[in-house]
């Protein structure tokens, strides 16, 4: 009965890095189902959809897909850590606005870029700032920046657009990589889709990024920035989404004050359809990347059908909504499984001990 | 009025209430008669709350008789409960903030007049012949927003008596209530004590129960430990049955040489929370921090480590500040923190132990800045082994395991960071006896190796068991500091009782 006769030595209980083998822990994942959807979707639509295989096809779902591509890179990590950042269309409509606005008063285009990524920079810190150290919740805090932001893209502006850019950047926003069908500003995504998934599989931030998604409260307890992190990833996505709409303006020559509007909601879909959970804490950037390319693909087979937008529109819906399902139909079979191995298990609810009648009178 | 000659309104024979593997019951046991004020005490986690909360509805009894007015009830509901005549009157009511005094007090039972409209003339009318009953001067159109607590309390007894309530429950009303709020409450159970009314009174004020009840309840550890006539017993009678136990060997302490002082905390203050406290926490020292809940433990903690901030005051490690309000300072200097709750805040419960065990440390575990996850599990694996974790692999998460396991997930992830200073809060709450006394071992070895522990507990016999010294606060401020030969229970809870009874002797 003596506690303290159980020896302090060493033990020397070794412990396996994994409960299951590498080739299980990839493959049965949310993001080896979409890069597998994004697989079969992609053959079936070049066996069957005619001109998909042609070389335009690529160059246009990826130039379409690119400013979404951006954005969704830090839109990711500000949903793992459970806020939301739904600002980031106006800040590219403002950053488009400015580019244009400065450019007629004779900017130079690098130099009215910087600017607008400064600005980007800025607006995302006023969304970091109010989330992270006022304690405002995300959602109400970047629906009204939402509104503030295109209402001073529109104001800077009016309905006016600017569009006498030179054409130096105007094809070289649009220019491809030798002979080949891919555009040039896919280096900058896969650079910075490098620089995120780098920032979030493999430093200390990142997992902070995890830790904060699934219990904030334990990661400032750990030590944790929890307030720093939120105002970097806000800021994080100011400036990306602002270098997505110097791309936007460039690409289409245009800028308007409306450029991008709703595109918040396409990032965000893309992002939950790559396997990023809405509550926080879960999701990789692979999957990511792979639901982006989904929707462009899934978009661009039905484009070239001769779908209109609305149906596109209403496929990638439904698909968010049955993807989303199927992460609750999963959760509610494994938790179903589970209370049934535990029912057969010992009851603890039966009191063990001192409900003795001795004492009784 | 002789005690106990008023005919039984409750009673409650060996009941017992478990939950999961806790027991929180063991057999509670309290006869309330009519006409008397009937107190029960006990430590924390003696069951007394939990017992409140059987009568009360709240909870179900896993076994054990229960017989109100004497009949046997099995109530499933607050509602029942109410049905039957129990009122039971928190420490800090629940009131609707928006509603007036009138229309808390008969919530869901408003008189109706004509065509089903609420009479809100009558309810006035009533609800002020009830104020006057109680001899109180509340205004019963104002809304309840912005009454004091006391003036809360009394309108939960004007709706018990509304109810014609048999049994009034009071579980520790005085704690937030000034001298003459308690005087003015202390009017009012005397009164319907009068009226013929069965009153169980909880505290942890002895002059308070002494003052006013005439039967005593004595609970220790989920059961009932005796009955006696407040005429023929004294305080430290009383404090002897509340922590009257062995404090036997599951608390393997070995004597460690004491070095110099590692942690000194000056006037540390936080308004309202705890005041002016300052000590000092020595290498290779456990100093027990004992109290009752709510006494500012936990909170004085958080304050040092930096989870939360305070007002003035200093905290120093090693002769270094640590600047307040930054735990990852705090961490770099060499403090750990196992806190309170370790679902909430001990453990990312979601993550896998792995992660957990590296959780602190992993800002310096990757090469050029590159974590990967093997890096992470070099670096817990060691840690896993020493604390015996249980789990199949380090990819496992923490969320399925018990307790005791998670407990020692916890207490890997602060040993890995090799820290100077462990805090831990509530060490061993929630976790079965053979991991207790794995824990307390650990902490022992961890003493004589030199770190210094600050330990804050609930439970008695693991403060006097495990402390080279015990400190005691009392409501915020530090009232006792006691050398391990010299604290014993009854040192300890009179210290953590202490301005209580000055405040309102």
């Amino acid at each position: 009965m003596n506690a303290t006769t159980t020896t302090a030595g060493p033990t020397t209980r070794d412990y396996p890095a994994y409960g299951r083998p590498l080739w299980q822990r990839w493959l049965f994942t949310r993001e080896a189902a979409v890069i597998a959807l994004l697989l079969a979707v992609w053959f079936y639509a070049l066996n069957n959809v005619a001109f998909f295989d042609g070389p335009l096809t690529i160059t246009f779902l990826l130039q379409d897909m690119t400013p979404i591509l951006l954005i969704a890179l830090p839109m990711t990590l500000i949903i793992i850590t459970g806020e939301i950042d739904l600002s980031v269309a106006s800040v590219v409509g403002l950053s488009s606005v400015l580019v244009g606005v400065l450019h007629q008063d004779g900017w130079s285009i690098p130099a009215a870029g910087l600017a607008a990524l400064v600005v980007g920079l800025l607006c995302g810190a006023l969304n970091g700032f109010l989330v992270a150290y006022v304690g405002l919740p995300s959602l109400a805090v970047t629906i009204g920046t939402l509104a503030l932001y295109r209402g001073l893209a529109v104001g800077l502006l009016g309905t006016k657009a600017v569009t006498d850019f030179p054409e130096k950047w105007t094809t070289r926003a649009k220019e491809n990589i030798g002979d080949s069908p891919y555009p040039q500003v896919i280096i900058i995504v896969i650079l910075l889709a490098l620089v995120f998934a780098f920032l979030l599989h493999f430093t200390s931030f990142g997992r902070g990024v995890y830790d904060i998604g699934l219990n904030t409260e334990a990661a400032h307890f750990t030590g944790v920035n929890v307030r720093r992190t939120k105002l970097i990833l806000f800021m994080l996505a100011g400036v990306v989404s602002a270098l997505a709409g110097i791309y936007y303006t460039l690409r289409f020559g245009s800028s308007r004050g409306d450029n991008a509007s709703g595109m918040e909601l396409r990032v965000i879909a893309a992002v939950l359809l790559g396997g990023v959970s809405i509550f926080g804490g879960r999701g990789r950037l692979h999957g990511v990347i792979a639901g982006v390319l989904l929707i462009g693909v899934i978009a661009s087979a039905l484009r070239l059908e001769h779908y209109t937008v609305n149906v596109i529109n209403i496929i990638i819906g439904l698909l968010l909504v049955a993807s989303v399902m199927s992460n609750s139909v999963l959760a509610w079979l494994s938790s179903t499984t589970a209370t049934r191995r535990n029912k057969r298990g010992p009851s603890p609810s039966v009191a063990p001990a001192g409900v003795g009648t001795e004492g009784r009178q | 009025m002789p005690a106990g000659s008023g005919e039984v309104v409750l009673e409650l024979r060996d009941v017992s209430k478990s939950f999961g593997p806790v027991v929180a019951l063991r057999s509670g046991r309290i006869e309330a008669r009519a006409g008397s004020i009937h107190a029960l005490v006990g430590e924390n986690g003696a069951g007394k709350s939990t017992l409140v909360k059987i009568v009360a509805g709240v909870h179900r009894r896993d076994s054990g008789e229960f017989l109100l007015g004497g009949e046997s009830v099995d109530f499933s509901s607050t509602a029942e409960s109410k049905d039957s005549g129990v009122a039971v009157i928190y420490q800090e009511p629940t009131l609707f903030p928006d509603l007036t005094v009138t229309e808390n007090i008969f919530m869901g039972r408003q008189p109706l007049g004509r065509g089903r409209r609420i009479d809100r003339r009558a309810m006035h009318t009533e609800a002020e012949s009830l104020f006057a009953r109680l001899g109180v001067h509340i205004d019963p159109r104002r809304p309840a927003l912005g009454l004091s607590i006391a003036d809360q309390q009394i309108l939960e007894i004007a709706k018990a008596i509304s109810l014609d309530a048999r049994l009034l429950i009071m579980d520790e009303p005085t704690a937030a209530l000034s001298g003459v709020e308690v005087d003015r409450l202390f009017a009012v159970a005397r009164s319907l004590r009068d009226e013929g009314r069965a009153l169980i009174f909880i505290s942890h004020r002895f002059d308070e129960v002494f003052g006013l009840c005439d039967t005593i309840t004595v609970m220790r550890d989920g059961s009932y430990v005796d009955t006696v006539e407040t005429s023929t017993t004294n305080v430290d009678a009383i404090v002897e049955m509340m922590v009257g136990r062995e404090v036997g060997d599951l608390f393997p302490k070995t004597p460690a040489a004491i070095g110099g002082p590692v942690l000194t905390v000056e006037n540390l203050t936080s308004t309202g929370v705890f005041h002016d406290v300052s000590f000092e926490v020595r290498a290779g020292e456990i100093v027990g921090l004992a109290g009752l809940v709510g006494a500012g433990r936990s909170e004085v903690a958080r304050a040092i480590f930096g989870v939360d901030s305070y007002d003035s005051g200093t905290v120093t490690l090693a002769d270094r500040t640590i600047p307040k309000h930054k735990p990852s300072v705090a961490i770099r200097r060499g403090i750990a923190f196992v806190p309170e709750d370790r679902r909430k805040q001990g453990l990312v419960t979601e993550a896998s132990v792995a992660r957990n065990i590296a959780g602190v440390v992993r800002g310096g575990l990757g090469t050029f800045g590159i974590l990967r996850g093997a890096d992470e599990g070099r670096a817990a694996r060691p840690w896993a082994s020493r604390l015996e974790v249980k789990t199949s692999a380090l990819d496992a998460t923490a969320a399925t395991m018990s307790g005791g396991n998670q407990q020692k997930v916890v207490i890997a992830k602060w040993l890995a960071t090799n820290p100077r200073l462990l805090i831990i809060d509530e060490p061993t709450r929630g976790i079965d006896v053979g991991t207790k006394a794995e824990v307390h071992r650990l902490l022992s070895e961890l003493a004589g190796q030199g770190m210094a522990i600050l330990m804050i507990s609930s439970e008695l016999p693991e403060v006097l068991g495990m402390a080279d010294r015990v400190l005691v606060l009392c409501e915020g401020r530090l009232t006792a500091d006691i050398p391990r030969d010299q604290a014993t229970p009854e040192v300890v809870m009179k210290a953590a009782t202490q301005t209580l009874q000055e405040a309102s002797a």
